[in-house]
C-alpha cells in the first residue's frame, strides 16, 4: 500500500516529519519500506493563466502565449498541443529552478527561441517531476489563483510512503485504517468521515439476490444514469491517485479507485445496459467460463464465488470483472457494486488463477462488512460531482453477517506473555483507541468486542499483540529467565557429523553444498531405477527438477564447474539427504559423498606427480570408518554401479550390510562431461556416526612375533577374500595384518600375482615360541592353497 | 721378544695415528688381545726371576693402562670426528617447502551453522533435525497456515505431489518434536529449506535455523533477551537490536528482528539500504493454536520461537556479496573460509 503523507495528515496530524512518521509506523507493525518525494525539487513556479495563444512567426510547432501571473503579462513560447486561451498551467518565471525527480537542476532564464523572446516557460507534469506527461501542459484547476506558488497550491512538499503490510492487516489497506492506527499509536484524534447521503433523483433499481450467503454477507447495488465518461477527473483526485501509485483512467475507475484507497472498500461498476435480468451472487457452476476485463478467458475452479446476471457470470467476485459487462466509452448508465465477501471465499482464488488485483488483495485479507453503505454514498457522491448523472436508491441484499467477536483478556496473561506489567488502564485505553469496544471488565480481566474491520483478532493472544505493539516492543525488558539448570549431554556412541567433516577437511577435502534438486539427465546417469526418482511438480527450471538420489551428480557437477575455471586438483565432499520413492512414501537418507580428481598431492619439488586413483578415495573413506573403530567390520566388494567404471567400483559393506559404494567415474561419462578422471565415494552417514564406547584392556608385556609371507595366487582371486581367509586362520593372537606388496611379472607366472602379507602376533601373558608361529603359518599356507590354489613364494 | 718400552711407544704412536674405529680395534687386539704383544709380556712374567717379577709386572700393567687410556681417548676423538662428518653430510636446505597435503575446509554455511549451534547448545538447546520432504499438514496446517491463507503466498512452495511439499521452513521439525515428546522444550532446528523463488536475492534452496522454547513461564521479554544475546555472541559485537511488530501465522505477538548494520554501524550504507538496520530474524510468541495442535496445553505453557536465514547471517558476518556464490561451489570462493 502506497499512500500520500499529506493525505494522511488530512485525517490525523502526527506532528512529526516524514522520517519519524515512517519510523513510528514501522515500529507499530506497519513497515514503511520507503518514501519518495511526489514532485521534483523546483522553485519559482506559479499558476499562469494563458490569456491568448498566437502562432510563432518562425516555427510551425511552437506558439506564443500571453501568460498572466497576477503580477503582469509575459510572452512565453510553448510547444504543448493543449495550450489554449483560458487555461491555467504551471508557469516557471525567469529565475525559477527546475529539477526533475531524476534530472539535474537548471535555472530558467529569459531566452530567444527561434528569434522570439520567451520570458520563462510553461510546464508539463513531467517537467515538474510529477509523473508522466499527459498531452502537454499540466492543466491546473480553473479556480487556481494566478501567481500562486504551485508547491503550496498542490501541496507538493509531500511524500509517497510505501507500506509493506503483513497479510493480517487488511484494515490498513485504506487511508482510514492507517489514520486509525497512527491515531492509536500516538494517542491523537482522528478525523471522522461523515456519511453524506446522496440525493436520489431516479427510482431505478436493479434486482439483487445472494445465493451464497456465507460467502457474501452484504451486497449493495445502485443504478446511476446519464454519466459522462469523458469528464475530466479533478486534479486533486488525480494527484491523490498518482501519489498512491495508481493511474488515472476515467471518472468511474478513478472514483472507485479513490474510494478503495480512502476507505479500503473495493467497488465495481457494470455497464447497466449490458446486464441482464438480475444480479445473483452465487458459486460457479461446473465448467463455467468467463472472459475477464484483461481479456483472459478463465474456467472457474470449483465453488468460485461469482457475480452473475441472467445470462451467466459477469464478474469473479472480489477479484475482477468480466469484459462483457465492462464500462466502456459508450457507457451512459452504470450499476455500481459495493459488497462484502468473506475472506475465505476469496483467499487463494486470485493466486490460483495467477492474478492479484487491488480488490482481491483487500478481500482476501478482509473488508469491513459494515463499510458498504458509507463507501457507496462516498463513491456515488464523487461520481455525480465529476461525471454528472442521476443516482437511484441503494439496493441491499444481505447474506450471513458475521457475529461480532468478543474476546476476553486476563491481565495476568499479558504479564505472563510479555514479561512485563502493563497497567490495566493502559490496556483498556490502547484497545479502545484501536476501535475495540469494552463490553465487560473486572479486576482480573477485560472483555472487548472486536471491530468489524479486524479480521485478525480472535483470541487473547491477538489482543496481547495489539497491546504490545502500541505500548511498544522496545519497552519490553531483555529477560534471560528460565535458567533452570539442566546437565549437558555427551553421547559417546554418537560421532558428530562435524567430526567427520573436520577429518575430511584435514585430508584436503573442501566441503561443498549443492542444490537438492538436480538435472534429470545427470541424475539418471547415476541411477539404476528411474521409477524411484522424486520429481518436483513445479520446478524452478528443468535442470533443477528432480530430487537427487545420490550425492555423486552434485559432486561431479561441481568438479565440472571448477575444472572449467582451471581448478583441477580437487578433493570435494558433501553431506545431505538423498531421496527416493519407496512404496507410497519417500526415503530420505542422510549420506556423505566425496570426490577426488587430479594429482595425489600438489606438484612439488619432492614427491612424484602421480594422479590420485581409486585407492586414494578408498583410503580416505576407510579412515572415516576408522574414526568409529569400525575398520575390522569394513569390506569392499567388487560391484557395478551406474555412472562408475565397472572394473573400478565396489560396494562398501559394514558388518555385512551395504552402506555405500565407491569407484572411478565411468570413462564414457567422463568424456561426455569433458572431465579428468575422478574417483567417488558415497556412504550412509549413520554408518559413520556410531561407535562403541571403548573398553581398555591389559597391554601385553611380551614381545610380538612378525612374519612376512608372499603368496602367488591367480588374478581371479580378490585380495580382500585372501585377507579374510588369512584372518580366519591366523588365530586370535593376530594383532596386525597388512598387505605389503602386490607384484606381477618376473618369476610370477602369467595370470597370477604375488601378494605379500605382513603378520604380527602377540600373546597377552607369555612369549610366543617359534614352533607355535610356524604351526599357524603352516595352517595359513594350507588354507590358502586349498581355497585359492595359492603357493608360497620363496 | 721386543723391549717393553719400545713396544709401548710403538703402540701409542700407532693408536694416535689410527684413522678409524676399525683400525683402532685392530690395534687393541694386536697389543692387548689374548695373543697381543703386551699380553705376551705379562704371560712371560713367570719366566722371570722371582725378585724381578713384581717390578716387571708393575711396568707392564702401567704400559697396558696407558695404552688402554690412549685407545679410549682416541676412540672418543674418532667418534667426534665421525659425528662432525655426518653432520656436515646431512645438512639440508630447511627453506625448501614442507611436504604436505593441501588442507581442505568447510563450507561457510556449515561454519556459520556450527557457530549458531554452539551458541545455543551451550545455552541448553537441543538440536533437532527432520525430513525435507514434508507433508502439507506439518509444513502449514500445524503451524496455523490453513490452505488459502494469504501467508502461503509468502512461502512459494515446491510440490512433490498433492499434499507433499519440500519444507519451506524448519518449523515442522519443531511440530514433530512437540507431538512426540513432553514439554518443556528448548531446541533449535537447523537445515535446508526450499522456496520456489530464484533471483538476485533468493535461491530456491537455503538454510534456516528455527528455535523454540516452551516452558511454564516463557515471555516475550525472555525472547528478546535470548535473541539479543545470540546476535551479540554471533557477531562478537554489541550490536543494537530492535523488535518490530510483524505477522507470522504461527506466532502471536510476532516480531521482525532488526540489527544495527554491521558494515556501517547504523549510519546507513549500501548493505543496509541506507536505513542503518538489517532485518535478520523473525520471532514471536508461539500461537496458542500451534501449541494446542501439537498437544501442548497453551494455558499451562507458553513459548517463543525464532527463525533466521543462515546464508544471510553468513553474508553479513563474512561480507559475501552475492547469495549465489554459496551454491556455485567455486573452490576459489570456498577456500577463503579456510
Amino acid at each position: 500500500m502506497k499512500f500520500s503523507e499529506s493525505w494522511l495528515r488530512e485525517w490525523v496530524d502526527p506532528g512529526m516529519d516524514t522520517a519519524e512518521l515512517m519510523e513510528r509506523l514501522t515500529m507499530a507493525g506497519l513497515e514503511a519500506g520507503g518514501s519518495a518525494p511526489v514532485a521534483g525539487k523546483f522553485s519559482g513556479v506559479v499558476v499562469g493563466e494563458i490569456l491568448a495563444v498566437e502562432a510563432h512567426p518562425a516555427a510551425d510547432k511552437l506558439r506564443l502565449c500571453r501568460v498572466g501571473d497576477g503580477a503582469g503579462t509575459h510572452a512565453v513560447i510553448c510547444g504543448a498541443p493543449n495550450a489554449m486561451a483560458g487555461m491555467k498551467a504551471p508557469y516557471a518565471r525567469p529565475g525559477a529552478r527546475l529539477g526533475g525527480s531524476t534530472g539535474g537542476e537548471r535555472e530558467i532564464s529569459a531566452a530567444a527561441i527561434r528569434g522570439v523572446e520567451s520570458s520563462g516557460m510553461l510546464c508539463s507534469a513531467g517537467e515538474l517531476g510529477m509523473g508522466e506527461d499527459a498531452g502537454g501542459l499540466l492543466a491546473l484547476p480553473e479556480d487556481a489563483p494566478p501567481g500562486a506558488d504551485i508547491r503550496e497550491l498542490l501541496s507538493l512538499d509531500d511524500h509517497s510512503i510505501e507500506l509493506d503490510l503483513t497479510p493480517n492487516r487488511g484494515d490498513c489497506l485504506g487511508m482510514i485504517g492507517i489514520a486509525r492506527d497512527v491515531g492509536a499509536m500516538l494517542d491523537l484524534p482522528v478525523a471522522r468521515a461523515e456519511i453524506i447521503e446522496v440525493e436520489t433523483r431516479i427510482e431505478d433499481e436493479f434486482p439483487i439476490r445472494i445465493s451464497a450467503p456465507r460467502q457474501c454477507p452484504r451486497y449493495l447495488g445502485r443504478v446511476i444514469r446519464g454519466i459522462r465518461l469523458d469528464a475530466q477527473t479533478p486534479l486533486w483526485m488525480r494527484e491523490k491517485l498518482r501519489r498512491s501509485g495508481l493511474r488515472c483512467i476515467d471518472p468511474v475507475v478513478d472514483v472507485t479507485n479513490f474510494v478503495l484507497l480512502e476507505l479500503g472498500q473495493p467497488l465495481h461498476a457494470f455497464d447497466l445496459a449490458k446486464l441482464q435480468g438480475r444480479i445473483d451472487v452465487r458459486l460457479s457452476l461446473p465448467g463455467e467460463k468467463m472472459t475477464l476485463l484483461d481479456g483472459k478467458e478463465i474456467e472457474f475452479a470449483e465453488n468460485t464465488l461469482v457475480i452473475a446476471d441472467a445470462a451467466g457470470a459477469v464478474a469473479m467476485a472480489g477479484i475482477m470483472g468480466g469484459i462483457k459487462t465492462a464500462v466502456s466509452e459508450q457507457t451512459v448508465d452504470v450499476f455500481l457494486e459495493c459488497a462484502a465477501f468473506s475472506p475465505e471465499a476469496i483467499a487463494g482464488r486470485a493466486r490460483a488463477a495467477g492474478m492479484q488485483t487491488d480488490a482481491s488483495q483487500r478481500y482476501e485479507r478482509g473488508v469491513d462488512y459494515r463499510l458498504q453503505q458509507r463507501a457507496m454514498e462516498r463513491a456515488t457522491g464523487l461520481l455525480l460531482e465529476i461525471a454528472g448523472g442521476k443516482a437511484g436508491p441503494t439496493s441491499e441484499a444481505l447474506g450471513e453477517i458475521p457475529a461480532t467477536r468478543r474476546v476476553s483478556l486476563d491481565y495476568a496473561a499479558v504479564r505472563r506473555v510479555l514479561g512485563v506489567e502493563v497497567p490495566a488502564a493502559e490496556i483498556k485505553q490502547i484497545l479502545t483507541r484501536l476501535g475495540f469496544v469494552p463490553c465487560g471488565e473486572n479486576r482480573e480481566s477485560l472483555s472487548v468486542e472486536a471491530p468489524s474491520f479486524r479480521y485478525d483478532v480472535a483470541i487473547a493472544a491477538d489482543l496481547i499483540e495489539e497491546v504490545a505493539r502500541i505500548h511498544g516492543y522496545d519497552k519490553l525488558p531483555l529477560g534471560m529467565g528460565l535458567n533452570r539448570q539442566r546437565m549437558g549431554q555427551a553421547p559417546e556412541r554418537q560421532i558428530e557429523t562435524g567430526r567427520l567433516r573436520h577429518h575430511l577437511a584435514a585430508l584436503g577435502y573442501q566441503e561443498i553444498i549443492t542444490y537438492s534438486f538436480i538435472d534429470p539427465g545427470l541424475a539418471a546417469s547415476f541411477s539404476a531405477v528411474d521409477t524411484a526418482a522424486v520429481r518436483l511438480q513445479n520446478p524452478i527450471s528443468s535442470d533443477l527438477s528432480v530430487m537427487r538420489g545420490s550425492l555423486m551428480p552434485g559432486l561431479v557437477q561441481t568438479l565440472r564447474y571448477n575444472v572449467n575455471r582451471q581448478q583441477e586438483n580437487l578433493r570435494l565432499f558433501e553431506t545431505g539427504l538423498v531421496f527416493a520413492r519407496e512404496g507410497d512414501g519417500f526415503r530420505q537418507q542422510a549420506m556423505l559423498g566425496g570426490l577426488i580428481a587430479g594429482a595425489r598431492s600438489l606438484k612439488n619439488w619432492s614427491d612424484s606427480d602421480a594422479n590420485a586413483d581409486f585407492y586414494d578415495a578408498r583410503g580416505d573413506l576407510e579412515s572415516l570408518f576408522a574414526i568409529g573403530g569400525k575398520s575390522a567390520d569394513l569390506r569392499f566388494v567388487a560391484a557395478e554401479y551406474p555412472g562408475l567404471h565397472p572394473g573400478q567400483c565396489a560396494t562398501v559393506m559394514l558388518a555385512g550390510e551395504t552402506v555405500g559404494h565407491a569407484g572411478a567415474l565411468h570413462p564414457a561419462l567422463q568424456r561426455e562431461l569433458e572431465l579428468p578422471p575422478a574417483f567417488l565415494f558415497e556412504t550412509r552417514l549413520d554408518a559413520l556416526c556410531t561407535r562403541r564406547v571403548p573398553r581398555a584392556g591389559e597391554l601385553s608385556r611380551f614381545p610380538a612375533t612378525s612374519r612376512d609371507l608372499a603368496f602367488i595366487v591367480g588374478e581371479e582371486h580378490a585380495a580382500g577374500d585372501i585377507e579374510l581367509r588369512v584372518r580366519e586362520t591366523a588365530g586370535p593372537l593376530l594383532t596386525s595384518l597388512r598387505v605389503l606388496d602386490v607384484y606381477r611379472g618376473g618369476a610370477v607366472p602369467e595370470g597370477c600375482r604375488s601378494i605379500a602379507l605382513g603378520l604380527t602376533w602377540r600373546h597377552p601373558s607369555r612369549t610366543l615360541d617359534d614352533a607355535e608361529v610356524e604351526r599357524i603359518i603352516n595352517k595359513i599356507i594350507k588354507a590358502l592353497r586349498e581355497t585359492f590354489q595359492a603357493s608360497l613364494r620363496n | 721378544m721386543p723391549d717393553l718400552d719400545e713396544l709401548a711407544a710403538e703402540a701409542l704412536t700407532a693408536v694416535a695415528g689410527s684413522g678409524d674405529e676399525k683400525a683402532l680395534d685392530a690395534l687393541r687386539v694386536r697389543y692387548l688381545g689374548r695373543k697381543g704383544l703386551l699380553t705376551a709380556h705379562l704371560k712371560n712374567l713367570g719366566a722371570l726371576p722371582a725378585d724381578q717379577r713384581r717390578a716387571a709386572g708393575q711396568r707392564i700393567n702401567l704400559a697396558k693402562r696407558q695404552l688402554q687410556q690412549a685407545i679410549a681417548t682416541r676412540r672418543k676423538a674418532l667418534a667426534e670426528l665421525a659425528l662432525d662428518a655426518r653432520l656436515r653430510e646431512e645438512r639440508i636446505d630447511v627453506t625448501l617447502p614442507g611436504r604436505r597435503r593441501a588442507v581442505g575446509g568447510l563450507h561457510p554455511v556449515t561454519i556459520t551453522l556450527d557457530r549458531i549451534t554452539r551458541i545455543f547448545q551451550v545455552a541448553g538447546y537441543d538440536v533437532a533435525e527432520g525430513p525435507e520432504i514434508e507433508d502439507e499438514y506439518h509444513n502449514f496446517e500445524a503451524l496455523n497456515i490453513p490452505a488459502n491463507h494469504p501467508a502461503r503466498a509468502m512461502h512459494d512452495t515446491f510440490y512433490i505431489q498433492p499434499g507433499t511439499v519440500l519444507r519451506t521452513h524448519t518449523s515442522p521439525v519443531q511440530v514433530h518434536v512437540m507431538e512426540r515428546e513432553e514439554p518443556p522444550f528448548r531446541m533449535i532446528c537447523p537445515g535446508r529449506v526450499y522456496r520456489c523463488d530464484s533471483d538476485l536475492t533468493h535461491t530456491p534452496m537455503f538454510h534456516q535455523v528455527e528455535g523454540l522454547l516452551v516452558d511454564r513461564e516463557a515471555s516475550m521479554a525472555d525472547m528478546k533477551g535470548t535473541i539479543v544475546g545470540f546476535l551479540r555472541e554471533f557477531f562478537e559485537e554489541q550490536v543494537k537490536v530492535r523488535f518490530r511488530p510483524s505477522y507470522f501465522p504461527f506466532t502471536e505477538p510476532s516480531a521482525e528482528v532488526d540489527m544495527s548494520c554491521v558494515a556501517c554501524g547504523g549510519k546507513g550504507c549500501r548493505i543496509c539500504s541506507h536505513t542503518g538496520w538489517l532485518e535478520v530474524m523473525g520471532s514471536g510468541m508461539v500461537h496458542p493454536r500451534v501449541l494446542e495442535m501439537s498437544g501442548v496445553d497453551p494455558v499451562e505453557y507458553s513459548g517463543f520461537a525464532f527463525g533466521l536465514g543462515v546464508e544471510r547471517l553468513a553474508m553479513l558476518r563474512y561480507r559475501v556479496g552475492d547469495l549465489r556464490l554459496y551454491f556455485e561451489n567455486d573452490v576459489r570462493f570456498l577456500r577463503q573460509f579456510h
